[in-house]
């Protein structure tokens, strides 16, 4: 058994950061996750997965660079780290492996 | 828009920067902006205000809040830290402890005996249900200028009542006075105190029936039993409907059985209760006085109706007597409602004005409760900051290794909950200890309410309080300490700095000193009304109620037979106790007689024996004598009553008492019956041989008490075998008269010597702190060649001037106050000079005594010892 380490809000989160690159920040990915999934979450809550996420070391931060709508303060850049590239990979292998021992299905199954 | 409404609201702003993280401010405040400026542009202002709040409750999250500085684990580890190091100094400092502790522990003990006897004190009578809508009617009435204040009524006030004022009041019951009587059941007789009610006062008491029902007396020959009374005459066999006869005459049938009345109440001890109009047709006198107001002879009880109110009834019913006769007019007679809130409490009259009663003794000792609390806390606080200097050190430690004032603060104060714990679980023990000592000496059943939740209530803001109140002073004053200078050792409180230890020592002493005058007094006043001149012999002397009719035929049987078995010396029969009065007359005329003077006297009928059975003092004239034929119509009067009627020569005068010619042979001494603490009232003896109640025996001295007893005990009941023998001595009974005054001595006793040991163990406790101290200081005098007595006069000096301010402040103070208390009597000792330059000397010589032990032992120390160290 693989262990994942990884929440299926917290792999969301990890995928948006990837997909965001240089402007991934909370309001930014809260925004993103509302557009990808439809459902809204709050800042807070993306926030608090997102330090949860650094704390595992699938995340790094560092401040960017500030802009007039945000009062000219700053905002915290994440991007993935090597591990949580690796965590994501991982994730998706398995799901792999375990779609294709699900016979009714495998064989739909277009893996890019 | 607004200018103020396209930015994010300020509440929101200023409620997210108390409680995130600093370091995520920046980066959380621009999100949540953008967030706020996003939302604007396709929503109303207030939903992008509204998801805004949103936004920064979703902050609420441990990531992102603000860790406190002490957080909530972190202090339960300090108070437990605070409760080790406060356990570890008790330990250290046994001596202090034990000070601490006990002084403690005997103040609460005796704040909380007195606690419960407050709360017994206010309790009375509230068991019965409807105690405050319960009255006894009473009057006031005025003679020779003076507003006395009676319970007795005429007969006619119950009819008038019942007839023009029916719907204020929902019962009325006439009663007599209870009384012990004789109850017979076939052979066996005992007596029981009880009295005379109509059929509806067993519900106005509430009266706990056993056996049938508040209804028992509809029949007048039906008697009620309180239980014990029923187990003494029937035993297990069943009560109801057993024939009883009362005083040898009534004959009743028992139709109900009641729990025993509690000591707490008004009625307590009631042992019996039969019909009124049994007692009312029993008698001819009673008979006749249904429309005589003036026949103030009676009791009469009232529970008000719902809706009327006890003032305005009051104020309703007072004219009644003055309007309904005009022969009373005179006496300006005013009726009143006296509630049954106010019956134990405040019972005491004056002109017709209300003034206290038992009530000042409730707050006499309230007041002295909360004192010896405060003189324990006193200690407390002295001892502690005392010990500060000792502990500065700690302090400043403290402080410099980063505690905070409130830390400090925390920290005694929790060591003062510690010891007030622990005071309190003594005072436990000793309190359960002590209520048996305690209930005895305040003549009370007090048990400790374990179960009820008031009392834990109690007790816990008691400790709360006592130990903020105790550890106030010593937590904020050593917070206060600034720790460079202490660290440095240059520590030294202030010249001042001990000047409130000495305010506290001279409240301490000044209460105590003041406990202990008013108890001088107190005993002093008790001492002198004893020994005040009572005009007749209580040596040998010994009375007998006759219970029963059978007494009255065989009277002059038992004077012979008695004078003849030389057991007694003399034996007479009076209409009254020797140690009471219990009749009071009018309509008597004199020549000479003022107009205005109302005449009334005290009236005793007596055998012409009496005089020389209670050994009365002749002033003037003779005393009564079977001898001659006309003494059945002669009188004797006393000094008070020479005086009252203002004449000259009394002897062979005439006076016309309703109709019958009375001539004077004799002034007597005035004899104490009554209060001993009141002047004696002007008092007629005539001559009677029926209707007497006592008989009163002088016993021969030449013999032994117990061999007379036995020898008279015999006559008797070889005459009267119905009634048992039951005697008392006068002297006992006289010194019934001084109970109330010596419990109050004897309490008020108690508590002066605790408060003043309190005040010495903290003085004890101050004294050996001080010697402490001076150690190096007293090593260096010696090394100087200073004497021990020297070293000890320095010593004690100060402690001494301390008590002698507190005597000069506790001698007015107790003689304003005992002044006042001493004019409640009118009979009274005056305050002499000495009781204050004994107190003063006494307690001068405990607190020498006190002080000397440790003033002593550091004077005798040797200096090496003392001045090796450092």
């Amino acid at each position: 058994m693989i262990e994942t380490k990884l929440g299926e809000f917290e792999e969301v989160i990890l995928l948006l950061v990837g997909i965001l690159g240089e402007g991934a920040y909370a309001f930014k990915i809260a925004e993103e996750f509302k557009n990808q999934t439809g459902r809204t979450v709050s800042i807070g809550a993306t926030h608090s997965t997102l330090d949860r996420l650094e704390t595992k070391g699938f995340l790094k931060s560092a401040m960017g660079d500030s802009t007039a709508e945000r009062g000219g303060r700053r905002k915290r850049i994440f991007t993935i780290t090597a591990l949580g590239k690796r965590v994501l990979k991982e994730s998706r292998d398995f799901k792999v492996s375990l779609w294709q021992q699900y016979p009714a299905l495998s064989s739909n199954l277009q893996i890019g | 828009m607004k200018a103020s409404s396209d930015k994010p609201p300020k509440l929101a702003t200023r409620l997210l920067s108390r409680f995130l993280r600093s370091d995520l401010a920046e980066e959380v405040r621009g999100d949540l902006e953008e967030k706020f400026y996003a939302d604007l542009k396709y929503k109303s202002a207030l939903k992008a205000k509204l998801n805004y709040w949103y936004q920064v409750l979703n902050y609420l999250r441990p990531f992102a809040i603000r860790k406190s500085k002490a957080s909530h684990i972190n202090n339960y580890d300090m108070f437990q830290s605070y409760f080790k190091v406060g356990w570890r100094n008790l330990l250290r400092n046994k001596g202090y402890s034990v000070i601490n502790i006990g002084g403690l522990a005997i103040g609460i003990t005796v704040t909380i005996l007195i606690g419960l006897w407050v709360y017994d004190e206010l309790m009375f009578d509230r068991s019965h249900e409807s105690y405050d809508r319960l009255a006894q009617v009473m009057q006031h009435q005025t003679f020779n200028n003076v507003k006395g204040t009676e319970r007795s009524i005429p007969r006619p006030l119950e009819f008038a009542l019942r007839t023009t004022y029916s719907n204020d009041f929902k019962y009325l019951s006439m009663a007599s006075w209870t009384g012990e009587n004789l109850l017979s059941v076939g052979e066996t007789s005992i007596s029981k105190s009880g009295n005379y009610f109509q059929v509806d006062f067993p519900e106005m008491i509430s009266l706990e029936m056993i056996k049938g029902t508040r209804q028992g007396l509809k029949d007048p020959t039906s008697i009620l039993l309180s239980e014990s009374t029923a187990k003494a005459l029937f035993g297990f066999e069943e009560p109801m409907n057993q024939p009883i006869r009362i005083g040898n005459r009534l004959d009743v049938k028992v139709t109900g059985v009641y729990k025993d009345l509690p000591n707490a109440s008004s009625f307590s001890g009631l042992d019996f209760m039969a019909s009124w109009e049994l007692y009312a047709n029993s008698q001819e006198w009673i008979k006749t006085s249904t429309e005589n107001w003036g026949n103030n002879s009676f009791q009469l009880y009232a529970l008000l109706a719902p809706n009327a109110d006890m003032k305005s009834v009051s104020e309703k019913i007072k004219m009644i007597k003055y309007n309904s006769s005009e022969d009373e007019r005179r006496q300006k007679p005013e009726i009143f409602l006296h509630p049954m809130t106010d019956w134990h409490l405040r019972s005491a009259w004056k002109e017709g004005e209300q003034v206290g009663g038992r009530i000042q003794t409730v707050w006499l000792f309230g007041i002295i409760g909360v004192f010896v609390l405060i003189l324990a806390c006193i200690n407390f606080m002295n001892m502690s900051t005392a010990r500060s200097e000792k502990r500065a050190k700690e302090v400043g430690i403290r402080m410099t290794i980063g505690s905070v004032k409130a830390q400090l603060i925390n920290q005694f104060l929790s060591e003062s909950f510690l010891v007030v714990v622990l005071a309190f679980v003594v005072a436990m023990g000793l309190m359960i200890l002590c209520l048996p000592l305690f209930n005895d000496l305040a003549d009370k059943t007090i048990a400790v309410q374990w179960s009820n939740p008031f009392f834990w209530v109690i007790s816990f803001s008691f400790i709360v309080f006592t130990s903020l109140f105790a550890g106030s002073y010593p937590a904020f004053y050593l917070s206060s300490f600034h720790p460079v200078t202490v660290l440095k050792g240059a520590f030294k409180a202030g010249r001042f700095a001990s000047l409130p230890r000495k305010v506290l020592v001279v409240i301490q002493f000044t209460v105590s000193l003041t406990l202990i005058i008013g108890t001088i007094i107190v005993y002093l006043q008790i001492q002198f009304t004893k020994s005040r001149p009572t005009g007749y012999s209580r040596e040998g002397l010994i009375m007998m109620y006759m219970k029963s009719t059978e007494f009255y035929d065989k009277l002059e049987v038992l004077r012979t037979e008695l004078m003849k078995s030389g057991a007694v010396e003399e034996v007479s029969a009076s209409s009254g106790p020797v140690t009471a009065i219990w009749s009071n007359n009018g309509g008597f005329n004199w020549s000479g007689k003022d107009p205005a003077l109302q005449a009334e006297f005290a009236t005793v009928r007596v055998t012409p024996e009496f005089g020389r059975t209670v050994n009365w003092q002749i002033k003037e004239g003779r005393d009564l004598s079977r001898e001659f034929s006309t003494d059945s119509t002669a009188i004797i009067l006393n000094e008070a009553a020479v005086k009252f009627m203002g004449i000259k020569n009394p002897i062979g005068m005439e006076i016309v008492w309703d109709n019958t010619k009375l001539h004077v042979v004799g002034v007597i001494k005035n004899m104490v019956m009554e209060s001993p603490y009141a002047p004696v009232k002007q008092t007629i003896y005539t001559v009677d041989y029926a209707n007497m109640n006592w008989i009163n025996i002088k016993l021969n001295p030449n013999k032994s008490t117990s061999e007379s007893i036995a020898t008279i005990e015999s006559v008797f009941k070889r005459n009267i075998s119905s009634a048992p023998f039951e005697y008392t001595f006068v002297d006992e009974e006289f010194g019934d008269k001084f109970e109330a005054e010596e419990r109050v001595g004897k309490l008020a006793s108690v508590f002066a010597v605790l408060a003043i040991l309190i005040s010495c163990l903290g003085l004890f406790g101050l004294a050996s702190f001080v010697a402490e101290q001076r150690t190096k200081e007293i090593g260096i005098r010696k090394v100087l060649g200073a004497s021990v007595v020297q070293l000890w006069r320095m010593l004690s000096k100060d402690f001494v001037v301390l008590v002698v301010i507190s005597c000069t402040l506790a001698i007015p103070l107790s003689l304003y106050y005992m002044q006042i208390w001493l004019s409640n009597y009118e009979y009274r000792t005056t305050i002499t000079w000495h009781v204050f330059v004994l107190s003063g000397i006494g307690a001068l010589f405990i607190t020498l005594l006190t002080v000397s032990y440790q003033a002593v032992k550091a004077a005798l120390m040797n200096p090496v010892n003392s001045l090796k160290s450092e």
